[in-house]
């Protein structure tokens, strides 16, 4: 069922078929607002949301047609199902119409049930197609449907600056042994959820899950203000959640969990790899690989949070730092400062 | 009568009474715009202007189920601009007399 009050559009120069026109759909249950022309149509449609256009194509300014080419090369008005309602006659008119993208075209003038079943018909398709662009956002995050959404989908990448995380859990293959399968299953997914939450909460999003661990940006596909401070802080809250669920799983008598993780900031490729029918969003760089060297060094460093030269330059002295000094990293030609963050150093406890 | 009563009482009873009293009064205030549109168009000899005003009345006569001037303006709409003044002058007439028709019709 397509949902009633609905926010809808008519265009149509002629006053007596405007007010007819908005006046049925009022009956039905929806709102209505008026343009006397395409141009102004389109000016409303550009500053305020609608879940549909009634289009008449006789019109001063824009016509129909224009309207209709204008909608179709704009990026987030494309998807808006449109009507036309018109007595121009001839079949080559409503070809056209149904050509440029309109999803039907009803004659004028337009019969009560007529218009109602097509309403409801193209509502309910607009309803179906955001909940597939909602089902694209939960599987590639919000973020990267977004870019997708906005700039279409096309391998290859972009320069960026922006902070990487790498976070994993320590000691897992022992954990993985020494409980049942579903229970690590179950493990994992809390786990993620809560990880989750603290980054996509600071700004961040998580691009990579590899096993017990994962990998995140912040700062890319979209620009982030303070990308190297959000990454810090989703890094503590990370902390503080696995803190909480280390409490509960001590009331069930279960081994507590620990992690590491590594953060760099610096300039990167970000964009889709893989093919055009299975691709990912992912970035490379020099502080990609930085992030999951410092992820790892955590270990030996005994820090939970260890971030680079860049990201603690970033922070401005506003999260308690300590300076590991500079530290020779494998695959790195030279020795790195390596920064601690002091909130998160429960990886002893 | 050169009315559709049946469609006019079916307008009537989708949209309601009242509104469509009020319909109709701005389709008398706005349709001699309309006529004043086709002269000038055709004296300026502007086939695209003339047709899009024969068809405005066209589409607002069928509304209201004014068959008579619904077809009058649908021969200009589709006919072009013609040679001297009597079509607009009987398109006139039939405007004049359909809106009292109407008027009648809305008031009940």
């Amino acid at each position: 069922m397509a949902e009633r009050d609905s926010r809808l559009l008519v265009a149509d120069d002629n006053k007596v078929n405007r007010l007819l026109l908005a006046r049925s759909l009022e009956l039905q249950g929806h709102r209505v607002s008026s343009a006397e022309n395409g141009k102004v149509a389109l000016e409303m449609l550009r500053r305020e949301p609608f879940d549909l256009l009634l289009l008449d194509v006789e019109m001063p300014e824009l016509d129909g047609f224009q309207v209709l080419e204008q909608l179709a090369s704009d990026k987030r008005l494309r998807d808006l199902p449109v009507l036309v309602t018109s007595s121009l006659e001839g079949v080559a008119n409503i070809a056209r119409c149904i050509e440029l993208g309109a999803d039907d075209y009803l004659h004028k003038p337009v019969n009560p049930v007529l218009l109602k079943a097509r309403i409801d018909s193209s509502l309910e398709k607009k309803r179906l197609r955001d909940q597939q662009k909602e089902l694209i956002r939960r599987f590639a995050t919000s973020e990267v449907a977004e870019d997708m959404a906005q700039s279409g989908f096309a391998l290859g990448g972009r320069r960026v600056v922006a902070s990487v995380m790498f976070c994993d859990i320590r000691g897992f293959t022992a954990l993985v042994e020494a409980q049942p399968p579903e229970e690590t299953i179950e493990l994992l997914n809390t786990w993620y959820t809560l990880m989750f939450d603290a980054i996509s909460g600071a700004g961040g999003v998580v691009n990579q899950m590899i096993g017990d661990g994962l990998m995140a940006v912040f700062g890319a596909p979209l620009p982030l203000p303070d990308a190297p401070l959000g990454a810090v802080r989703a890094a503590c809250e990370m902390i503080e959640m696995i803190e909480l669920l280390n409490f509960e799983r001590a009331a069930q008598r279960k081994t507590p969990l620990a992690v590491g993780i590594g953060i760099a900031t610096g300039e990167m490729i970000a964009g889709y790899t893989g093919t055009q029918a299975r691709a990912t969003y992912t970035c490379i760089g020099d502080a990609v690989n930085l992030a999951a060297r410092l992820e790892q060094h955590t270990k030996a460093a005994a820090r939970a949070i260890l971030i680079d030269g860049d990201t603690a330059a970033s922070l401005g002295g506003s999260i308690a730092l300590e300076a590991i000094g500079e530290v020779q990293l494998k695959g790195k030609a030279a020795p790195v400062a390596v920064h601690a963050v002091k909130a998160g150093q429960i990886f002893d406890a | 009568m050169n009315i559709d009563r049946n469609a006019f009482a079916e307008l009537q009873s989708t949209a309601g009474t009242e509104f469509v009293a009020e319909l109709v009064d701005t389709f008398v205030e706005d349709a001699p715009r309309m006529l004043a549109e086709l002269r000038d168009a055709q004296a300026a000899g502007a086939a695209d202007r003339f047709r899009r005003a024969a068809h405005s009345l066209k589409s607002n006569a069928s509304t209201f189920g004014a068959s008579r001037l619904a077809a009058l303006a649908r021969e200009l709409e589709l006919g072009g601009i013609p040679a001297d003044a009597l079509p607009i002058g009987a398109l006139q007439s039939e405007f004049e007399r359909a809106a009292a028709a109407l008027k009648d019709l809305a008031r009940g």
